[in-house]
């Protein structure tokens, strides 16, 4: 291995814009992604943006808040609540909304919630596949949506980076990343027959960093758990897990610790790492992400289920 | 160790966006190079790293050493065969630049993929094995390249340890591949020695060899000029050129209504005069709004909503352009196609071509010739299959507005979609019309709103379809005159009336009643177009040549009117003894006795002429048309998000 062990001190090779600076670099994703956005409500007739909080979702909502200006966002937004999320990510969805003016769609899978299904005493397989998969797939049918928007980012995962920004499902949701429509110039195939959908990826060739410094140059509000704040957390195989409520289940001699740790990715607080950290603005968060070694999704759980095992979430229907 | 740490190296910083196309043939050692800019970069996570560590340790073909080429190798399944199957993204940044690297896998069936990867690259990076030299994949990736419009080319000549850093070598390939891209018709490439194995020349230029003296192909990378950062873009002759398809309207209340849309190439300013294709209104820009705030200009790239001085029925699928430039407009044209499905090109079958805004039906007609692209010489064939390049000639059912690929490389675009599976089967470039290719409609300022304001109703289209002798003349004469006496002018397009003069060159074989509809059609959009409400009177049998009619004209301003009469119905009347002479075998096309009538899937009026007095008919055509031309507009809610259809 002829890795370099010491080339990570000086960080940010980028500059980082302030507040209301625009590189081009940001400026020609922002407004791939604006195209992208108009033109899934000129192809479809019933399309959906999924809502999943973070920061990749709250940059996504703040492209279409731009796309329809002066006029408001013409879809719903609609979150999966698996209910075991941070506390402070629904409260945060909830006053956005309100402030926003957007239509929320709220859906929880009810037969998890009858099976009592929890990401304590299942495995993170079954719980992701139950309260999460099929969650979305229930939804999805529900609403009659025809095109579902995604934050996903090709850069978050090997097999995201094949994934194509129309992405089309058959009628059960399925994925097949070796029959994918080939994608040419911006012109983007949205027909489907009846029951057939396309997951639509604005956000494709947006870096961690770059959803970092669009977020600090628009200011646009995100979940206050990206920040570092003293939080109670146990450290379980070598990952910060957050005591987020009394739902809690404690392990034979763990017992929480305050830290200084904030997190990278939000999802489902028992299966989400956090990462020691003092960085509490948005800047400092840019700065110490450019000077990062692991990615931001190892502090997902269900992503190390198997090598391989984002690739066959995706065939079933995970976004 | 390289590192690109290297603050000095006296490039601006831009801190903008450059898209790359890698190709190269399996064994060139593009997956290697391509892993050697994460890593030297350091943009390689170290979990990432393990990941491929692991990898490394199953799949790998390195012999135990970190095999960088896993990192290019995404899919499982991939991983699993050693050969890259789709076009992967990547994404790294320097200091100065942020890259997205497109990574067509080099393998000859892919022919595809790499066609995906050029259509939204600013730069290709084509790697030539020093050792094997220019090879036939060098010429096929070059040929598509050249063919995407490409202008900014970069030869890797990699594997340089292989031959001892020997410069004769690498000069012996510079030459090559210069002449070569002379035969193509691109600008000399930047030819970079290097080995992307040991790292030398990727970042920094290293020790091995002295005797160059160019960038590193990080360094040029980072300072090569593309032309405008939207990439996807024009000809530099071309970009003033105003093009701004509309994807949307948005109309949020009554008090705004603007049109959005990209910029593909051209700068709006407000105060612009710019020309509305394909009606040709000039209008007046008069802003230009974002949601950071108006803006005083947009150039290429720039996602806008516009507004224009006066109130203008504009759609999606309309171009806003330069009042003296508008694009082309035909229903045949000749393109190159890529065809990028298993299901073989059928010529004649209808296909869906969709530009931008406009979706409509096409066929590809004969002659089509493949390109060999080893020999980069065309031979005719009957067919395209997977891979295969082909400059054919389409035709359309509607006008298309474009420009020539050459000059513009998102309207002279498009995308081939087989109807039956929605799959997208062919790319395609557009090369020119076959004829009427220099023919530019005039312009004026006088706009259908304009026009229906002094007429004191909007435009319309009736037309009547149906069986001779169900009662479409009689039916269209009473409503003309109905509608006149209500104040509206109205004119009757009778087949019979029409055959005596503009089309009395045509009989009744299938061809002929086409082309004689195709006329009739024309007219109608003609008087429809200065404000006429059109009663249209004919047979008419095939549905395809009135849905051509009905494309002609805006959404919501046409209405096919089905005069519903059974045939022995309208046999007894027969009013002009057709029926007679058909049975007779005087005449020997009569549609409903031997020649077929196609009725209307989904007509907005369907009149039974059998049981309805024509006094009671026109009646109901007369309330439906005064409700269409005065009552409030129908369909076009805040976002008309419709296809036009043209």
């Amino acid at each position: 291995m002829t890795r370099p062990t010491n080339s990570k001190s000086p960080p940010a090779p980028l500059s980082r814009p302030e507040a209301g600076e625009f590189p081009d670099r940001l400026r020609r994703l922002e407004d791939e992604s604006i195209h992208i956005i108009r033109e899934v409500r000129a192809q479809f007739s019933n399309p959906v943006m999924l809502y999943s909080i973070g920061k990749d979702s709250s940059v996504m909502l703040h492209l279409a808040r731009k796309a329809f200006h002066p006029g408001p966002i013409p879809f719903p937004l609609l979150h999966i609540d698996t209910t075991w999320k941070f506390s402070e990510m629904i409260a945060f969805r909830d006053r956005m909304a309100d402030e926003i003016g957007f239509e929320l769609v709220v859906y929880t899978n009810p037969d998890g919630v009858a099976a009592q299904i929890n990401p304590f005493d299942h495995s993170s397989q079954h719980y992701t596949d139950v309260m999460k998969t099929q969650a979305l797939k229930q939804a999805l049918d529900a609403g009659r949506y025809d095109a579902a928007f995604g934050g996903a980012r090709r850069d978050e995962e090997r097999s995201r980076a094949k994934e194509r920004v129309f992405s089309f499902r058959d009628r059960l949701h399925r994925w097949d990343p070796r029959n994918q429509r080939p994608e040419l110039w911006n012109h983007y195939n949205g027909r489907i027959s009846a029951g057939e959908s396309i997951r639509v990826f604005p956000l494709s060739n947006w870096t961690e960093l770059d959803v970092w410094h669009y977020i600090a140059a628009n200011g646009i509000e995100v979940v206050p758990l990206y920040f570092a704040a003293p939080r109670p957390v146990v450290e379980r195989d070598g990952t910060l897990v957050m005591v987020d409520d009394d739902r809690f289940r404690f392990e034979a001699g763990e017992r929480p610790e305050t830290r200084s740790v904030r997190f990278r990715t939000l999802g489902c607080y028992p299966l989400t790492g956090a990462v020691e950290s003092t960085a509490a603005t948005v800047s400092e968060v840019a700065a110490e992400m450019a000077g990062a070694t692991r990615s931001e999704r190892e502090g997902r759980v269900i992503d190390h289920d198997q090598s391989g095992s984002m690739e066959e979430k995706k065939r079933e229907g995970y976004f | 160790m390289a590192s690109l740490r290297a603050s000095d190296r006296g490039s601006p910083l831009r801190d903008d966006l450059l898209r790359l196309l890698t190709c190269g043939s399996v064994d060139d050692g593009k997956s290697t190079l391509i892993g050697r800019l994460l890593h030297d970069s350091d943009l390689l996570y170290d979990d990432y790293l393990a990941a491929v560590l692991k990898d490394s340790t199953v799949s790998g073909h390195a012999g135990g050493q970190v095999d960088l080429a896993l990192l290019a190798d995404g899919l499982k399944a991939e991983r699993e065969q050693g050969i890259t199957i789709d076009v992967a993204h990547l994404y790294f940044s320097t200091r100065r630049r942020s890259f997205i690297i497109a990574d067509a896998p080099g393998h000859e069936q892919y022919t595809r993929n790499m066609a995906t990867g050029a259509s939204t690259a600013d730069l290709a990076v084509i790697l030539v094995d020093v050792a094997k030299g220019v090879t036939s994949q060098t010429r096929r990736h070059s040929a598509i390249v050249s063919l995407l419009g490409i202008r900014a080319v970069v030869v890797a000549v990699n594997k340089m340890d292989l031959v001892g850093y020997a410069e004769d070598r690498f000069d012996a390939i510079a030459a090559e591949v210069s002449d070569l891209a002379g035969a193509l018709g691109l600008p000399a490439p930047v030819c970079i020695p290097m080995s992307a194995l040991h790292g030398d020349c990727i970042v920094e230029r290293g020790g091995n060899m002295p005797w160059y003296d160019g960038p590193s192909l990080i360094e040029h990378l980072e300072q090569v000029e593309v032309g405008p950062a939207a990439g996807p873009a024009a000809a530099p002759e071309h970009f003033d050129v105003l093009r701004l398809p509309v994807q949307l309207v948005i109309r949020p209340d009554q008090s705004f209504r603007g049109y959005a849309g990209t910029v593909c190439s051209g700068t709006l300013r407000p105060g612009d005069d710019v020309r509305i294709e394909p009606s040709g209104l000039i209008t007046t820009v008069e802003r230009i709004v974002t949601f950071d705030g108006d803006l005083d200009e947009a150039g290429p790239g720039r996602a806008v909503t516009v507004t224009t001085a006066e109130p203008i029925d504009i759609g999606r699928g309309d171009i806003l352009c330069s009042p003296d430039r508008p694009p082309e407009r035909a229903r045949e044209f000749t393109a190159t196609l890529v065809w990028m499905s298993g299901s073989d090109l059928m010529v004649g079958r209808d296909y869906q071509l969709q530009q931008a805004g406009q979706s409509l039906r096409c066929r590809v007609t004969e002659p089509v010739r493949r390109l060999d692209v080893d020999t980069l010489t065309s031979a005719p064939a009957s067919s395209m299959t997977l891979n295969d390049i082909a400059s054919v000639t389409l035709r359309t059912d509607a006008e298309l507005m474009f420009d020539p690929y050459e000059q513009n490389r998102i309207t002279g675009s498009f995308i081939l979609i087989d109807p039956r599976d929605n799959a997208t089967v062919a790319a395609g470039m557009i090369k020119a019309a076959t004829r009427a290719a220099h023919i530019i409609p005039s312009a004026g300022r006088v706009s259908p709103q304009t026009r229906a304001k002094l007429l004191g109703h909007r435009a319309l289209t009736v037309w009547f379809t149906g069986l001779p002798g169900s009662g479409k003349s009689t039916l269209a004469r009473a409503a003309e005159a109905e509608l006149a006496a209500a104040g509206v002018f109205a004119c009757v397009l009778d087949g019979d009336n029409l055959r005596f003069g503009l089309n009395a060159d045509l009989g009744f074989s299938p061809e002929d009643r086409a082309e004689n509809i195709r006329r009739a059609g024309e007219v109608a959009a003609l008087l429809h177009r200065y404000g006429a409400v059109v009663l249209a009177a004919f047979i008419s049998p095939y549905r395809q040549d009135r849905d051509r009619v009905r494309n002609l004209h805006p959404a919501g301003t046409f209405m096919e009117v089905f005069v519903d009469a059974p045939l022995d119905v309208c046999e007894e009347r027969d009013p002009k003894g057709l029926y007679a002479k058909a049975r007779a075998g005087v005449i020997p096309d009569l549609t409903g006795v031997s020649a077929p009538y196609e009725p209307p899937a989904a007509p907005e009026l369907r009149i039974d002429t059998a049981s309805t007095d024509v006094g009671r008919a026109a009646a109901q055509v007369v309330d439906e048309v005064l409700a269409l031309i005065r009552g409030p507009r129908r369909g076009g809610g805040p976002l008309a998000s419709g296809s036009r259809g043209r």
